[in-house]
């Protein structure tokens, strides 16, 4: 701890942040886990799903992009709080066609794990808007389904700033917005399997699948498996 | 004389999704028409064209929650085709084999005690509260445990090959995810002897049977027909994975053997007729009218050679002899012959347990993609066949299936008619338990209805009953 660190709390946890840590990169440091879906490491914050959304000093801010601020009162994990969570995720179950039962990605998928650790019931109270766009599997080696989509921004941001490409990007307004290639298809793009938009660990559904690998990987060994989502960052407290 | 009636059982009962039947009474209380309907459509052959190759085994076997390890292993044999791979890993293929004995075991065991079970024991025309599985263990605690006990087992051997019990990943196009640890080799080592012990007493129970009360066997549902199979390459044994098509007559003559499934559509037409979601498939060189045949059980009993595990082998030379060889028409013999099946089933698990191939580490092969893929496997109800078309971007572009219970669809709706004719013509008053017996003779095939028409639902059964002019005029519904 150095003099410019600053302290707050979250949940009644003492945290300490370096100057200009971010609410979330705090906690993560100090192995609070503050749940998130378009926030990854690497990226930069874009506090667009608001699933990260907790209470500073009373008011609602989202800990991705809310920098952290000396004698701060942050809470995290209230039942309010995660009830409010859990209506987003389930409003993007409601957005797209997210079938886990037949989804590559499931086990892997981070909107499935977050829907466990919410412990998200059967998805009721919003319409189903189940989309019907077509799957792009023109490219040689990555398929898009976007049904699947939850227009986290990740993989523009991935594509933009550390491939410097600009593969995808957002089309459309308001309920209407999503994520689409910047070409006819995939195949038109610049996009390569080498990517880092591309990677596994970028796309946190089964949007962007990389082709021929399918269920190569059992059921039991598969990330969320090993624990909720959040577990490795929530180890580092335990120790 | 009275008004033409119809009669309709909806729904039926103690079998897979969701069907009825109807029966159209004359003036003279006579059965003029009986007719199984399957009333549920899912078009899983539609909405496939379009996945990704690699996610069709996982995604067709929700057609069905009973056994859809059927068709999670004819879909990926026929991605291995299209993989480019014509031979697994030993370890794959052994895997894959292990899985489909299990659920084999597991669907034949769920058949005979919880839904068939209740008809053998207590009879067809039993009160309906009487006729369920609790009825069974209430009555005979030790066989209800053994039951129960023997599906757990089959269940475990799948979710040991496939991650889950039900719906889950092992097979992948060319190969298998996951082999068999040493330590949950050695747990199903210990009850496996348990199993063949049950095993053969619940064989001795299906042929005990058969043979006490042969009369009502022999002339319940039982008609010549034309039986096909999978049989094993070569020497024709009994092969539930893999194989050659054999197709023989009532006579047990050879219609066409060793015939390499690729070839199926050379040798099966698929019809359609108006009052059903349910194909009704044909041998082409026999045609329409009398080209029908029976699969499952009973037809494996009737083509195979021989089987190649030695209980399951003296059991099934024990079930040749009652008709001296000649292929076995009843089709209460189905239980019968499921227990022959059951018992090699847990014969191969035990072989297959003893096989260091399980712990193997060579998973999967890879090879020159091709367009097209066919696989065919023994399902527990009888032949399935998957067949696929994937273009150049891995997209899925056409897919036939033919399922068990739609090669027995002109076999089911003929047991139904020989039923209804037998049990229910000229009685003025029709009870449910004689409508019971309608439903005994469809059970016999053990059909999964959902399969049948790729279809979503329950399965109750209904029988609706017609007058002369084809106007309801009566229905008897039965809780699911």
């Amino acid at each position: 701890m150095t003099d410019q660190d600053i302290t707050f709390t979250i949940d009644g946890v003492a945290i300490t942040a370096k100057p200009g840590q971010t609410i979330m990169e705090a906690a993560d440091d100090a192995g609070v886990y503050i749940p998130r879906l378009c926030d990854h490491e690497g990226l930069r914050h874009q506090g667009g799903c608001r699933v990260c959304t907790v209470k500073a000093n009373g008011r609602s801010v989202a800990a991705c992009t809310q920098p952290a601020a000396p004698g701060q009162t942050v809470e995290n994990e209230t039942p309010h709080i995660n009830k409010l969570r859990r209506d987003l995720v389930e409003m993007l179950f409601h957005e797209g066609n997210h079938l886990c039962p037949i989804c590559e990605a499931s086990g892997n998928c981070e909107l499935q794990a977050m829907a466990y650790r919410l412990e998200m019931g059967e998805p009721t109270k919003f319409p189903y808007l189940e989309p019907s766009r077509a799957l792009d599997a023109s490219h040689h080696d990555i398929a898009l389904d976007t049904n699947r989509c939850i227009s986290c921004g990740r993989c523009i941001r991935a594509s933009k700033d550390v491939d410097g490409k600009g593969v995808f990007g957002y089309v459309g307004r308001g309920i209407h917005r999503r994520v689409a290639v910047n070409g006819e298809d995939l195949a038109h793009t610049d996009a390569d399997a080498s990517d880092h938009a591309m990677s596994d660990e970028v796309c946190p559904v089964g949007c962007i699948i990389r082709k021929r690998v399918g269920f190569a990987t059992p059921i039991g060994e598969r990330e969320f498996d090993k624990g909720l989502i959040g577990y490795e960052i929530e180890g580092k407290r335990r120790g | 004389m009275g008004e033409p009636r119809l009669i309709e059982i909806s729904p039926v009962t103690r079998v897979e999704g969701h069907g009825k039947v109807t029966i159209h009474l004359d003036r003279d209380n006579q059965v003029d028409e009986a007719r199984l309907h399957i009333v549920e459509f899912r078009g899983f052959e539609r909405f496939i064209r379009g996945r990704l190759l690699w996610e069709v085994p996982v995604i067709v076997q929700r057609l069905c929650g009973i056994c859809p390890v059927s068709h999670h292993l004819a879909a990926a044999k026929a991605m291995d085709v299209i993989w480019g791979v014509d031979e697994l890993p030993p370890t794959a293929e052994k895997m894959r084999r292990l899985m489909h004995y299990g659920q084999v075991m597991q669907s034949h065991v769920l058949h005979f005690f919880h839904l068939a079970a209740p008809d053998l024991l207590f009879g067809f025309g039993a009160p309906a509260e009487k006729r369920n599985i609790f009825e069974v263990i209430k009555e005979n605690p030790e066989l209800g445990r053994r039951a129960v006990m023997m599906r757990k087992f089959g269940q475990e051997i799948i979710e040991a090959t496939a991650g889950k019990k039900i719906h889950g990943t092992g097979a992948i196009p060319g190969g298998i995810n996951r082999n068999l640890p040493i330590e949950t080799r050695d747990a199903f080592l210990k009850t496996i002897d348990d199993m063949e012990n049950w095993a053969r007493d619940a064989l001795a129970l299906a042929r005990g049977y058969s043979l006490e009360h042969a009369e009502l066997v022999n002339n319940f549902a039982s008609f010549p027909s034309n039986f096909m199979s999978l049989v094993r390459a070569g020497d024709g044994a009994l092969d539930l994975y893999h194989g050659n098509l054999r197709a023989l007559d009532s006579q047990g003559d050879v219609i066409f053997d060793q015939l390499d499934y690729r070839d199926y559509h050379e040798k099966i037409v698929e019809d359609v007729r108006s009052w059903s979601y349910m194909k009704f498939p044909y041998i082409r060189d026999i045609g329409p009218e009398a080209g029908w045949y029976r699969v499952g059980p009973l037809a494996r009993m009737n083509t195979a050679s021989f089987i190649d595990t030695p209980l399951a082998d003296a059991a099934l030379k024990d079930f040749k002899s009652v008709t001296n060889g000649a292929p076995n028409n009843a089709a209460l013999n189905n239980h019968w012959a499921r227990m022959i099946e059951v018992l090699h089933c847990v014969e191969k698990i035990k072989e297959l347990l003893h096989d260091p191939d399980l712990q193997g580490t060579d998973l999967e092969a890879t090879g020159h993609r091709r367009e097209e893929g066919i696989g065919v496997i023994e399902a527990p109800r009888g032949n399935l066949i998957h067949h696929y078309q994937v273009d150049e971007k891995d997209q899925v572009t056409y897919c036939n299936l033919i399922v068990s219970t739609t090669h027995n669809n002109d076999a089911m709706n003929r047991a139904v008619k020989d039923v209804a004719v037998k049990h229910l013509s000229g009685h003025e008053q029709i009870t449910e338990g004689m409508l019971n017996h309608v439903e005994v003779a469809i059970r016999a095939y053990d059909p999964c209805l959902s399969c049948a028409t790729h279809a979503l639902g329950q399965m109750p059964l209904s029988v609706e009953l017609f007058d002369a002019d084809g106007a309801l005029i009566d229905s008897r519904a039965q809780a699911a």
